[in-house]
């Protein structure tokens, strides 16, 4: 299998990159949805993230991911169970990024059943579903304005709980499962139900580049990586560590941006105007913002980052009037400017 | 320009096959539009000719998903008690390519599948006990029969990079090429080597431009088929005459709009004689003051590129019309097949197959493995090793048995009280759509007015798309009420075929006055707009007929009672009202 197309070789498209980094900064945003045309590299900026994700310790063999340095409360468990035994040992890995492919059954998403040790050896085993691999990464849908309805409602609880709860063929079983939901699809195939639609913090619209000189670079960055990917990729090395230090110290840099009374008025004063529902967008709005911040290597939050991310956090959360022929951006546009003016 | 005679069209189809063969993933796949018949066997004959021996697969209409992606292999893994996969069409074509026939009615769960590996080349799965990543690099032969306005889904086409139209040509047209296996075994080797030069890339962008082709999927493929076309003809750098062929086999059909061609070249000869002058007149062509100076001459491209847009197509982008294939074609997106024992799986429960319900293995498995080393410890000597499975453990899946509704407003949009009516319409029509996501419902719109009635909006789920067909609604003039209700019983029908429950909500007055053939009357207007509903009638399907003007109308309550529907009289007829209004006669019937 050929290595995946470099994150930082994807031509224009700076708001989805934007929001894509944005989540893996702080994957407390909730999740990302990206829709637009087809054949805008909405699935090769999500595989491309996969590798250019820090990576962080686990709990070796753990099938759900553990993170070794919270406290064992939060664990899952099995590894609970054993916190008698001696320290535990811990491995790295890359964030991971579970794809749910359109077609995936109920029994791998949730878990389910053993089958094989159900019956060679009559026990009782869970086999942990996507959900669990998901943790503490990204769980990535692809069309998921298709994604069947019995499936969407599984996920819905998971992703607002951040826990799996499975009860079936004589199971009970529960573990954590927080993940960044992670959607894509082209809005003509259709409507994403509201519930779903909420689960996502950051939404950005992308479209095809209009001008020549980045048609010409997509042919032949495109050109170039199918001609020989090693090399194409040997080539991106740089920016592509670059871009993933970038992340790193972002990551640990959020949590010490700070937040001066004013950007909170501001954020707040923003989704009055705008009439969103109850404080998700407030916080998501700081949240972003912040992680916004701490990518450019920043401490202190300011009303210019909440305007950056205002867009992808709010788009997606005006109460959608039928009838308004103005899409949310210029809603949220005529917003911004006005509260500039004043 | 190329020639556009018969022989030399069969002789593009066929160039166009021969890249398909060289790389048919690299290329997605080929789409031929052809009715069946000896032009279409000859093609696929040279298709399998030219396989280079590849493993080929044909996918029927109704292949299910599980066949599609793999699944449990029934047999062994009951004789073994063990799981035993089987690996899926998809799969299977790892390397080779797949016949998809009757693309235009293939359904969207397979086209997603199809789409998903074409993008990647691999297969992502996740279900009945098994997650893995399977490689599955084929191409597609798409065969489309389609009528006038059918198609296979744009998410399909969108990823074929080649199109072929046979429809229009005779054995005697197919002669002999000079192509054969060697020389294409040749390309396969080099074409990946084969150089593409900047201006060339600069050309392909600037072409996909001014014909209006958004997606940069397009111009990746064109300019891979541009390699392609080269490496057959055994050269190691694409010219100017691969991409013109490249323009024709694999972009003319996806034009939005016509471009505006530069004056003659005669006109600006006398004052800037360099090409380049002749390029920065192309559209949205902002960037071309670096170029160097052998540009190629772009207009012929363009020109050509015209010459090949399909009839039909050209003819609406003539009319500044956003072409009707750009949405998902044949008004089958939004509606998927229903059956008793098809469609969404919703979970399983007990039961017993026997009575025509499908079995779930996998459920049936899960139930029966708990109890197995019980059951073992019973069984008679003979038994031990097997797996032991009792009726009570047979689950069967649960299907929605509901079946999708398409709403079908066919709004009057005649005379002065038109333009209110069409905005409460519209109206109706944006906030059914809204509602629609637990509803697994759809909406179409017809309106009738002057000598004729149209079909603005295809049926959709897509809040969008219904948008784009709403911005504009024409209004005023006579009322053709005939071909109204004549167009009505056509769509209806089509959405009964596809498996969804049509529900026809006229708004009008009934009052009839343009006949079928276009001429105002209004006695023999209304006798064929009463002959044509007895036909709607004869569909048993389902009809609401709102009457809106402020005094109630006679001729509405008979047209309802032509119809077989129901007549209602809502003077103050408002968008919100009107969504109550359709819902609840939903109910009822």
């Amino acid at each position: 299998m050929a290595a995946p197309y470099p994150f930082t070789a994807i031509v224009a498209q700076q708001d989805m990159k934007l929001a894509l980094l944005i989540a893996a900064v702080d994957q407390g945003v909730g999740g990302v949805l990206i829709m637009g045309d087809r054949g805008t590299g909405k699935s090769t900026a999500i595989r491309a993230l996969a590798s250019l994700l820090p990576k962080i310790p686990v709990i070796a063999n753990c099938a759900y991911n553990c993170d070794p340095e919270r406290p064992p409360a939060g664990h899952c468990e099995s590894c609970q169970h054993d916190k008698k035994s001696a320290p535990k040992k811990t491995a790295t890995v890359g964030i991971p990024v579970v794809d749910l492919p359109l077609g995936a059954t109920e029994d791998r998403v949730i878990g389910a059943l053993d089958i094989e040790r159900a019956l060679h050896a009559g026990e009782k085993a869970f086999e942990p579903g996507l959900l669990a691999r998901a943790h503490r990464g990204f769980l990535y849908i692809d069309e998921v304005n298709l994604l069947e309805d019995h499936i969407v409602d599984a996920l819905l609880d998971v992703a607002a709980s951040g826990e799996n709860v499975v009860e079936r063929e004589g199971l009970s079983i529960r573990h954590p499962a927080r993940f960044v939901l992670v959607g894509s699809g082209n809005p003509e195939e259709g409507e994403l139900r509201p519930q779903l639609l909420d689960r996502f913090g950051l939404s950005v619209d992308v479209s095809t580049p209009q001008d020549v000189k980045s048609r010409v670079e997509i042919i032949r960055q495109r050109d170039r990586y199918e001609q020989d990917p090693e090399s194409f990729i040997k080539q991106w090395r740089r920016k592509e560590s670059a871009q993933r230090r970038r992340i790193e110290q972002a990551r640990d840099r959020v949590g010490l941006v700070s937040t001066p009374d004013e950007v909170l008025e501001f954020a707040a004063s923003l989704c009055l105007q705008l009439g969103t529902d109850g404080l998700r967008g407030e916080l998501t709005l700081l949240r972003a913002g912040r992680a916004l911040a701490a990518l450019n290597k920043k401490d202190l939050l300011t009303c210019a980052d909440i305007r950056s991310v205002a867009p992808m956090v709010l788009r997606h959360r005006l109460r959608r009037d039928p009838l308004d022929e103005a899409g949310s951006d210029s809603r949220i546009a005529r917003v911004l400017e006005s509260m500039e003016a004043s | 320009m190329m020639p556009t005679s018969a022989s030399s069209h069969w002789a593009l189809a066929e160039e166009a096959l021969a890249a398909f063969s060289v790389a048919p993933h690299a290329l997605g796949g080929i789409w031929v539009r052809s009715s069946p018949g000896p032009v279409r066997t000859l093609f696929l004959e040279l298709a399998e000719d030219w396989q280079l021996n590849r493993i080929a697969k044909r996918i029927p209409l109704h292949a299910q998903e599980a066949r599609l992606l793999g699944g449990i292999e029934l047999t062994q893994t009951l004789a073994t008690g063990k799981l035993h996969w089987e690996t899926g069409l998809l799969a299977q074509s790892h390397g080779g390519v797949i016949t998809l026939t009757m693309a235009e009615r293939v359904q969207r769960q397979t086209i997603a599948h199809l789409c998903s590996a074409l993008d990647t080349g691999n297969l992502r799965l996740a279900r009945e006990g098994l997650s893995q990543t399977v490689p599955a690099a084929f191409g597609v032969i798409a065969l489309d029969e389609g009528l006038e306005g059918e198609q296979p889904q744009t998410a399909l086409t969108e990823r074929l990079g080649l199109r072929v139209d046979l429809s229009s040509l005779s054995v005697h047209d197919a002669l002999p090429s000079d192509i054969d296996s060697a020389r294409l075994l040749n390309a396969q080797a080099n074409w990946t080597s084969v150089t593409l030069s900047d201006d060339l890339t600069e050309a392909l962008a600037v072409t996909t431009l001014a014909l209006g082709i958004e997606s940069p999927r397009a111009m990746v493929i064109a300019s891979r088929l541009m390699k392609i076309l080269a490496a057959i003809n055994d050269r190691s750098a694409a010219t100017e005459a691969d991409l013109e062929r490249a323009v024709i086999m694999s972009l003319a059909h996806r034009a939005t709009r016509l471009p505006e061609l530069p004056p003659e070249d005669d006109d600006n000869e006398a004052s800037e004689p360099e090409p380049q002058e002749a390029q920065s007149e192309e559209p949205e062509s902002p960037s071309n003051n670096e170029q160097s100076e052998v540009t190629p001459p772009l207009d012929a491209v363009i020109e050509s590129a015209i010459a090949h847009i399909p009839a039909g197509l050209l003819a609406s982008l003539r009319q500044g019309h956003q072409p009707r294939g750009k949405s998902s074609a044949g008004g089958k997106s939004g509606s998927q097949q229903r059956h008793k024992q098809r469609g969404r799986p919703v979970g399983t429960e007990p039961g017993d197959p026997r009575r025509g319900s499908r079995l779930n293995l996998m459920a049936t498995l899960r139930a029966a493995a708990p109890w197995q080393t019980l059951r073992r410890r019973q069984a008679n000597p003979g038994q031990q090793g097997q797996l032991l499975i009792k009726p009570s453990d047979f689950r069967t899946t649960r299907f929605r048995h509901q079946r999708e509704s398409t709403t079908l407003f066919v709004v009057d949009a005649s005379g002065s009280a038109a333009m209110h009516r069409m905005a409460e319409a519209k109206g109706a029509v944006e906030l059914l759509l809204a509602d629609c996501y637990s509803r697994r419902d759809s909406v179409a719109l017809i309106a009738f007015r002057g000598d004729k009635a149209e079909l603005l909006l295809p049926p959709t789920r897509s809040l969008v798309r219904a948008k784009k067909a709403l911005a504009a609604l024409p209004g005023g003039g006579g009322t053709p009420l005939a071909h109204a209700v004549e167009l009505t019983t056509v769509l209806s029908e089509q959405i009964m075929r596809d498996g969804a429950t049509p529900t026809a909500v006229f708004l009008t007055d009934g009052v009839a006055n343009i006949a079928r053939d276009g001429t105002p009357g209004r006695q023999r207007a209304k006798e064929e707009a009463m002959a044509a509903a007895k036909q709607f009638r004869a569909l048993n399907s389902r009809a609401l007929v709102i009457d809106a003007s402020p005094r109630a109308q006679e001729k509405a309550r008979e047209l309802a009672a032509a119809l077989g529907g129901r007549y209602l009289a809502m003077p103050q007829a408002d968008a919100q009202g009107l969504r109550n209004m359709v819902r609840s006669a939903e109910a009822v019937n």
